[in-house]
C-alpha cells in the first residue's frame, strides 16, 4: 500500500538501480514496467467479464429451459412488452457504448475536456435507460404482471380484457395451466433485466466517481487503465442487454 | 525415521532471523489490516482460516458424539441437522475453498514464479475482506440458531419447507464465493503475466500448475453458485417459481446449476493439495518430479474433465438414462489424471533418496489417503453401485478421505514443508512426526468403518440409527477423538515454534524452488533484485553448484 523505497534500501542503492527515478507516479511498485502493470490489469478485467458471463449463464440456462417447456406461454407473454421501449433502449445503450469508446479515445488522446464531456454523455443515456427501464416495469406493476402474490393472468385467458396488446397481436386465450407459466415468464424477466439494471446502477456510480476524478486530470496523463477497463465492463454490459432484447422481446418475430 | 536428514539449517549460535523482512516491516494493527502484501494477506488468511477450522472440527466432534448411541441422546434430531449443516457449510466454504490456494498459494504464488507481489493486491485484500464478511455471516447465523438444509441447499426443502437462516447462509456462501473468485482471478493473471525472466511455462513449478487449474475451476464455477444462490434467495424472499415445481419450475433445474460449480469446487479443493505433495514428493526424494509435463497437464485436464461431470451427483434425482450412462462415463475419465498424479509421485520416489521430515509423512498419507479416496469414487461414479451406496456413509467416507485424507494432508505438509520460509523458525522435528503419524491413524479409524457402514445400508444425516451398526460408529467416534488430538497438536508446537524453534536459513531442505532461494522470513518484495530463471523446475544439480559458487565465493 504504501510505497516501497524503505525496503532494502541499501540493496537496491547497491544494484545500482538507475531506473529507480524514471518510473511514473502511476505504476505500482510491484510491476517491472508499464506495459506489464496494463497489460495485466487489462487482462485481469477480461477474466473479470468471463466470470459474470458465467455468472448470467446461469439465468441465461434457466431461460432456455424454461422457454422450451412453455413456449406458447412465453411468446404471449412476450407480448406484454413493448417493443417501442425496448427498441429505444438498445438505441440508448449503444450509442452510450459509442461515447464511452469516444471517451476511452480522448483519456488516450489526452483530451481532458472531451473526456469529461464523453462521460458524463455517458451518464446521461444510463440513466435514461434506467429510467425508461422504469416505465416499463411501471406498467408491468398496473397490469399485475409482477410475479407473486397480486399477479394475474387476466391478459392471458382472456386477451380481449387487455385490448392493447390483443389489437396489435390478436393472441389466442391460452389453457388456464399454461396461462399460469406465464408467471415463470415474468420471474425470469424481472430476474435478468433485473440483474442487468443492477450491473447498470452499479457502472453508473463508478461513472460519476470517474467523472470527478476526470475533471481532476487523473486520466488524462497517460495512465488510461481505469478509463479503458471501464469501458470494456460497459460495453459487456451493453451485450448482454443485446441479448436480452432478443431473448426476451423477439421470441416469436424472424 | 533416523536414516537420514536433508535439513540443513545454520550454526544456531550465530544465526539470526533477519532484521528486515515482512513482518517487521511495518507495526500496528493498520499495517496489517490495510496490507497490499500477499506475505501478510496470507498470513491473515490463514489466522482466519484456521479459526473455522476449529469452529468446524468442533462441529465434527459433536456429530460424532451424537453417533455413539444409536438413540439420539445428545441432541434432539433437529440440532442435529443443523451441526452438520453448519459442519458442512464451514469447512467446505470457509475452509477446504481457502485452505492452499488463499494461504500457502497467496504466501508462494509471487515467489515461485519470481515476482515482487500478486498482479492486484488491493484485490487481493477485498478477497480477504469479503471471505471475513462471509465468515461473519456465517457466525452470525450459527449464533442465532443455524441452517438445516444440508450444505447443498437442496430445494424445494430450503426454500419451501425450513424456517432456519437460509438467506443470510446463502448470502455468506455468496460473499465468500466472490473472494473465491478474486483470489482464482489474481492468480491467472499473476501466472500469466508476472513470471520473471527465463520462467517459462514449463519451468513453473508442478505447484503453480496446480493452483493455475484450481484458478480456472474457481473463476468459471463459482460465479454459476452466485447466480443459483441469487434464485435461492428471490424464491425465498419474493416468491420467484424457477425450481418451484408448483410455478411450472425445476428443483433438478436448482441441482444441476449447483453441481455445475460444487463439483468443480472438489476440484478446487484438491488440486492445489496435489501441487503441495510434487514440491514436498521431488524435494524429499531429491529427484525431479517424474513426467515433470504430465503433472502439470493432468492438472488441467482435471480442471477440463471436473466441468462435465457434475450430473453423477444426480443419478437419483431421475435425470435421463442416457445423461446418466455419459456422465458415468466422463466421471471415469477424471480416474485417468488423478491415476497419473500418484503413479509419477511414486516413480518420482522410485531411486529417489527419500528422506521422512514431517512434510513428506503427511505425503505419503495424502497418497495413500487418497488412491482409497478416489478409488472408492469411481464405484460411486459407476451408476449401478451408485444407487446402492449414495445417500449412505460410504459417499461420507468417500469424501472425507479425499477432502481430509487427501486435501488437509496436503495442507498440513504444506504448513510444516513451507513454514520455516514463512517465519524463519523450524517446527520441532520429532513432536510433528509423532502428529502426522498420529493424524495418519486416527483418521484411519475415523473414516474407514463408514465405508462398511455405508456398504451395509447405513444412511447419512440422521441423528439416530439401527442398534446393529453401533460398534463400528463407536470405533468411528473413538478414531476421531484421535484425530482431533492429531490436529491440536500442531497448532500447539507451531505456535511454540513462532519463538523457541531453530532458526532456519534460507533453505533447510536443500529445495530447488525460487522461494527457497530468498531469505527466510522473505523481505516485502520477496527478492533483492529480481531473479532470472536459467534452470529447469526441481534441478538439483544446478542447487548444487549455486552452492559449491556461494561456498568458492565466501571461502
Amino acid at each position: 500500500m504504501s510505497d516501497s523505497t524503505t525496503v532494502a534500501n541499501g540493496a537496491l542503492a547497491e544494484a545500482g538501480d538507475s531506473h529507480h527515478g524514471e518510473h511514473p507516479s502511476y505504476q505500482r511498485h510491484h510491476f517491472e514496467t508499464v506495459d506489464q502493470q496494463f497489460d495485466a490489469t487489462n487482462f485481469a478485467m477480461w477474466i473479470f467479464l468471463l466470470t459474470e458471463i458465467m455468472f448470467f449463464g446461469g439465468l441465461f440456462t434457466a431461460y432456455l429451459i424454461m422457454r422450451n417447456w412453455y413456449y406458447q406461454a412465453f411468446v404471449v407473454a412476450s407480448h406484454q412488452l413493448s417493443i417501442f421501449w425496448g427498441t429505444a433502449n438498445t438505441a440508448v445503450l449503444i450509442a452510450s457504448s459509442f461515447t464511452m469508446a469516444m471517451g476511452v479515445w480522448s483519456a488516450e488522446m489526452k483530451r481532458r475536456k472531451s473526456l469529461v464531456l464523453y462521460l458524463c454523455l455517458t451518464l446521461l443515456f444510463g440513466f435514461t435507460f434506467l429510467g425508461i427501464k422504469g416505465i416499463e416495469w411501471h406498467e408491468k406493476w398496473e397490469k399485475h404482471h409482477i410475479p407473486g402474490q397480486h399477479y394475474s393472468v387476466q391478459s392471458f385467458i382472456n386477451p380481449q380484457s387487455d385490448p392493447e396488446v390483443y389489437n396489435e397481436y390478436h393472441d389466442a386465450a391460452l389453457a388456464p395451466d399454461m396461462a399460469q407459466k406465464t408467471e415463470e415468464y415474468f420471474f425470469l424477466y424481472f430476474a435478468m433485466t433485473g440483474m442487468h439494471a443492477l450491473h447498470m446502477v452499479i457502472g453508473v456510480g463508478i461513472l460519476i466517481f470517474m467523472i470527478f476524478r476526470a475533471k481532476a486530470g487523473a486520466y488524462t496523463t497517460g495512465h488510461v487503465t481505469m478509463v479503458e477497463n471501464f469501458g470494456l465492463y460497459w460495453h459487456f454490459v451493453d451485450i448482454i442487454w443485446i441479448y436480452l432484447f432478443a431473448l426476451l422481446y423477439l421470441i416469436s418475430r424472424h | 525415521m533416523s536414516a537420514g536428514t536433508i535439513v540443513s539449517l545454520p550454526d544456531q549460535s550465530t544465526a539470526r532471523i533477519p532484521k528486515m523482512n515482512f513482518i517487521t516491516r511495518e507495526n500496528g494493527l493498520l499495517s496489517w489490516l490495510l496490507t497490499g502484501d500477499h506475505k501478510r494477506i496470507a498470513t491473515l488468511y490463514l489466522i482466519s482460516i484456521t479459526f473455522f477450522f476449529f469452529i468446524g472440527g468442533a462441529l465434527a466432534g459433536l456429530i460424532r458424539l451424537e453417533l455413539l448411541t444409536p438413540q439420539t441422546s445428545l441432541m434432539a434430531a433437529d440440532t442435529y441437522n443443523k451441526v452438520f449443516t453448519m459442519h458442512g457449510i464451514i469447512m467446505i466454504f470457509f475452509f477446504l475453498v481457502p485452505s492452499v490456494p488463499a494461504t500457502l498459494g497467496n504466501f508462494l504464488m509471487p515467489m515461485m514464479i519470481g515476482a515482487k507481489d500478486l498482479a492486484l493486491p488491493k484485490v487481493n485484500l477485498l478477497s480477504w475482506y469479503l471471505y471475513i464478511i462471509g465468515g461473519c455471516m456465517g457466525i452470525y447465523v450459527m449464533a442465532t440458531g443455524g441452517v438445516d438444509t444440508g450444505w447443498t441447499f437442496t430445494t424445494p426443502l430450503s426454500t419451501h419447507y425450513v424456517n432456519t437462516h437460509v438467506i443470510s447462509t446463502a448470502l455468506a456462501a455468496f460473499v465468500a464465493g466472490f473472494s473465491s473468485v478474486f483470489t482464482g482471478l489474481n492468480f491467472i493473471v499473476t501466472i500469466h503475466k508476472m513470471r520473471c525472466p527465463g520462467m517459462t511455462w514449463f519451468r513453473l513449478p508442478l505447484f503453480v500448475w496446480s493452483n493455475y487449474a484450481a484458478s480456472i475451476l474457481m473463476v468459471l464455477g463459482t460465479p454459476v453458485l452466485a447466480i443459483t444462490l441469487v434464485l435461492i434467495i428471490l424464491e425465498r424472499t419474493v416468491g420467484i417459481g424457477v425450481f418451484d415445481p408448483a410455478k411450472g419450475g425445476d428443483p433438478i433445474l436448482f441441482q444441476h446449476l449447483f453441481w455445475f460449480y460444487s463439483h468443480p469446487a472438489v476440484y478446487i479443493m484438491i488440486l492445489p493439495g496435489m501441487g503441495v505433495i510434487s514440491e514436498v514428493v521431488s524435494t524429499f526424494s531429491r529427484k525431479r518430479v517424474f513426467g515433470y509435463t504430465a503433472v502439470a497437464f493432468s492438472s488441467v485436464a482435471i480442471a477440463v474433465f471436473g466441468f462435465f461431470v457434475w450430473a453423477h451427483h444426480m443419478f437419483i434425482m431421475g435425470i435421463s438414462n442416457y445423461a446418466a450412462l455419459i456422465f458415468s462415463l466422463l466421471t471415469m475419465l477424471v480416474a485417468v489424471p488423478s491415476a497419473i498424479k500418484i503413479f509419477n509421485w511414486a516413480f518420482t520416489l522410485y531411486k529417489g533418496s527419500i528422506t521422512f521430515e514431517t512434510p513428506m509423512l503427511y505425503a505419503f498419507g495424502f497418497m495413500g489417503l487418497f488412491t482409497i479416496g478416489g478409488l472408492t469414487g469411481v464405484f460411486l461414479g459407476t451408476t449401478g453401485t451408485d444407487i446402492h451406496l449414495t445417500e449412505t456413509y460410504f459417499i461420507v467416507a468417500h469424501f472425507h478421505f479425499v477432502m481430509v485424507g487427501g486435501m488437509l494432508m496436503a495442507f498440513l505438509s504444506g504448513m510444516h514443508f513451507w513454514w520455516p520460509k514463512w517465519t524463519g523458525r523450524m517446527y520441532p522435528e520429532k513432536i510433528s512426526q509423532f502428529a502426522a503419524v498420529v493424524t495418519f491413524i486416527g483418521f484411519n479409524f475415523t473414516f474407514f468403518p463408514q465405508f462398511i457402514l455405508g456398504m451395509l445400508g447405513m444412511p447419512r444425516r440422521y441423528a439416530a440409527y439401527p442398534p446393529e451398526f453401533q460398534a463400528l460408529n463407536v470405533f468411528s467416534t473413538a478414531g476421531a477423538s484421535i484425530l482431533g488430538v492429531g490436529y491440536l497438536l500442531p497448532i500447539i508446537y507451531l505456535t511454540w515454534s513462532l519463538k523457541y524453534g531453530a532458526v532456519a536459513g534460507n533453505n533447510p531442505w536443500q529445495a530447488t524452488g525460487l522461494e527457497w532461494q530468498t531469505q527466510s522470513p522473505p523481505l516485502t518484495e520477496n527478492f533483492t533484485e529480481i531473479p532470472i530463471m536459467d534452470h529447469e523446475a526441481y534441478d538439483y544439480e544446478w542447487l548444487e553448484k549455486q552452492q559449491e559458487k556461494e561456498v568458492a565465493s565466501v571461502g
